[in-house]
């Protein structure tokens, strides 16, 4: 049945798998190091938040429980892989529609497609730096192996609730060409209200003063604390901490968090696209 | 009785929207805090069209008449406004050659990625791989980047790629005059071979000799609106009626030149030099008319006539069509590029170019040669001391 619906032309599974082979294969061509880069960028992010946050701004996150790990570029690189796909899956995801214009105007096939080639090319790039991540975590000292399943079932969460922002804005875009530099701004306000380059403490410690009265906007005490219960990333980020740096289960809590979300985000997502699609090819 | 038909159009309207102010950035809706102003502007007006299985169907009409839009429409790359369409089979669209090729990736690769966005599985491509390559005529590039390729390179990969998704239905938007004449006589057969295989082919066109020669049926769309619809024959007539009549030519001959070949020992767009060549020029009956001049000039690309030749006055007021043949010697044409200018003119009227006057391109020598002259006479040369 399955596979029946994969080889049906229409359905645009088949076709999902050519673009995505396409995105992975040429988003480095010409370029001397080639896939090599899509570790490097990775790398390079981590060697200088280690540098800025580990080494100047003395931030400590608490060893890793029970793990033990105790490397800052670790629990870094816990929390900033899954960010950076999110971020790049939805931007690339965002401009789909809008940069392949003269396709969709002269070819009919399953619009979502464009969208989705994004997310699974993205998608790739993560696997192999988290790949690397276990990897590194082996050495110092981690027990990963175990947890690899809950990391991939954590990671398509994760794709699914990208995939669903970027169908939404990829539509948006269309209408409103201004949404990929305000995109470029709403994301890095995000990564620094995301815990991170910094432990969760430093958010707790805020709370507990904000809540004591200690801290106030304009007279307003600031609800920090609903802000990083809704935030999604928020949840994702301590789930893959949990499992990669901490190597303990997120709790179920958290997991229906991560589920809700990526569920959510996906239906709103495909709501707008479902409504729009069909008359983008004259708004372009 | 619509199920004979492979295509069925009802009641299509498709407006587009004309935007004077236009909100696209975040900006203008906040200053300006209202909608956006446009106009609707209806590209297709209540057109209903049946194509029925098995034909080869025109859509004639000037220039911004909806053809395009209709075909966009049938291939459902555009939504209707109102109305709707049917499409009873597997379809493809000739829009454009190449859509989705990358050209950082290879001849081979993209006809993979251009095969899957038409809509075919990997297993079809394997198997038709080998025949698209041979159709190309690109083997030897095929593992090359696709950026490396030549503009006609790329064109024929594209439509090699097309033609083999082996639809039930083709649309094609004028994509067939594509290549060198080689590849052209290539299509074209197998253009027929799909036509005699029974599939229903929809074609646009402004060539009336493409139109009478290829299709069975046709319709001509004028402003969006349908003007009829019918034989392809028929529907030629009533459009080249109406594009004249805006003429007001009053005494009026009633023949429209529907093809021009240069011929040498067969048709030909590239001829020998300091041989005889013949001009064959294929006339259609509009109207019911009186005598005619066939007029056929040999000019240079750049305009120059070199020769104009007029033919003896014409009579056939009962014939539908006419094939006439002229034979060029003694012209010693240089190598280089060439046009033919054919016009039918009521006698004794001022040749005009206008609608009815139909160019043809040919070459002499072979590719790329040529220079500043125009005759090449047969020269001998005669050199001997003076003394």
């Amino acid at each position: 049945m399955f596979r029946e619906r994969l080889a049906d032309p229409d359905s645009g599974w088949a076709l999902l798998g050519v673009l995505s082979r396409r995105e992975i294969r040429t988003k480095y061509r010409g370029t001397v190091l080639g896939n090599l880069w899509s570790l490097l960028n990775p790398l390079a992010a981590m060697v200088i938040y280690t540098l800025v946050f580990s080494f100047l701004l003395r931030v400590t996150p608490d060893p890793g429980d029970p793990s033990g790990i105790d490397v800052f570029a670790v629990w870094l690189l816990a929390g900033l892989l899954p960010w950076n796909f999110f971020s790049n899956a939805m931007s690339a995801g965002m401009g789909s529609l809008l940069g392949n214009e003269g396709l969709l105007k002269k070819v009919f096939f399953p619009r979502w497609v464009l969208v989705g080639s994004q997310t699974v090319s993205w998608f790739v790039t993560f696997l192999i730096e988290l790949l690397v991540l276990v990897v590194v975590l082996l050495i110092v000292g981690g027990r990963p192996l175990v947890f690899i399943p809950f990391v991939l079932v954590l990671a398509v969460l994760l794709a699914v609730m990208a995939h669903g922002w970027a169908m939404g804005l990829s539509i948006g875009l269309v209408y409103f060409r201004d949404l990929q530099y305000l995109l470029g701004i709403v994301l890095q306000i995000w990564f620094f209200l995301t815990t991170i380059v910094y432990p969760p403490s430093v958010v707790a410690k805020a709370i507990a003063s904000t809540e004591a009265g200690h801290h106030d906007i304009l007279g307003h005490t600031p609800p920090i604390r609903l802000f990083y219960e809704l935030n999604p990333m928020q949840h994702f980020v301590d789930a893959f901490r949990n499992l990669l740096y901490d190597n303990r289960l997120p709790t179920l809590t958290e997991w229906a968090w991560c589920a809700g979300f990526a569920i959510g985000y996906l239906a709103i997502g495909y709501l707008i696209f479902r409504r729009f699609s069909p008359t983008i090819v004259e708004e372009l | 009785m619509t199920t004979s038909s492979a295509i069925s159009v009802n009641d299509l309207d498709k407006a587009f929207r004309l935007y004077r102010e236009r909100n696209q950035s975040l900006k203008s809706i906040v200053v300006r805090r209202r909608k956006s102003v446009f106009e609707e502007f209806l590209a297709l007006n209540d057109v209903s069209i049946e194509v029925p299985w098995g034909t080869t169907f025109a859509l004639l009409g000037d220039n911004g008449s909806g053809k395009s839009t209709l075909l966009k429409c049938i291939a459902r790359i555009l939504n209707p406004t109102r109305g709707d369409v049917v499409v009873r089979g597997k379809l493809a669209a000739l829009l454009e050659l190449g859509s989705g090729f990358h050209p950082e990736l290879s001849g081979r690769d993209n006809i993979y990625l251009n095969g899957a966005i038409l809509g075919l599985t990997k297993r079809d491509l394997d198997a038709r791989l080998d025949d698209i390559i041979e159709f190309s005529g690109v083997e030897h590039f095929i593992d090359q980047p696709i950026k490396t390729y030549s503009s006609g390179m790329y064109v024929r990969l594209g439509f090699s790629v097309a033609i083999n998704v082996e639809p039930e239905i083709l649309l094609v938007d004028e994509v067939l005059a594509v290549g060198d004449a080689a590849f052209q006589d290539k299509c074209l057969e197998k253009f027929s071979a799909f036509r005699a295989a029974g599939r229903t082919v929809v074609l646009v066109t402004h060539g009336m000799g493409a139109a009478r020669q290829l299709c069975d049926q046709g319709a001509w769309l004028d402003h969006g609106r349908l003007m009829a619809q019918g034989t392809a024959t028929s529907i030629v007539t009533s459009y080249l009626e109406a594009v004249y009549a805006h003429e007001n030519t009053g005494n009026d001959c009633g023949w429209h030149v529907d093809d021009v070949r240069v011929v040498q020992d067969g048709l030909a767009p590239r001829i020998e030099p300091d041989r005889p060549f013949s001009i064959q020029v294929d006339l259609g009956r509009y109207a019911p008319g009186g005598d005619a001049v066939i007029s056929v000039a040999v000019m240079t690309t750049a305009g120059v006539v070199v020769a104009d030749v007029e033919s003896p006055t014409t009579t056939a007021p009962e014939a539908s069509t006419l094939r006439a043949v002229v034979d060029l010697a003694g012209m010693s044409l240089a190598p280089g590029r060439y046009e033919v200018r054919v016009s039918v003119s009521p006698v004794g009227q001022q040749v005009r170019a206008d609608h009815r006057t139909v160019h043809a391109e040919f070459e002499v020598g072979a590719a790329g040669t040529g220079g500043a002259a125009i005759l090449a006479p047969p020269a001998s040369w005669t050199v001997t001391s003076a003394r």
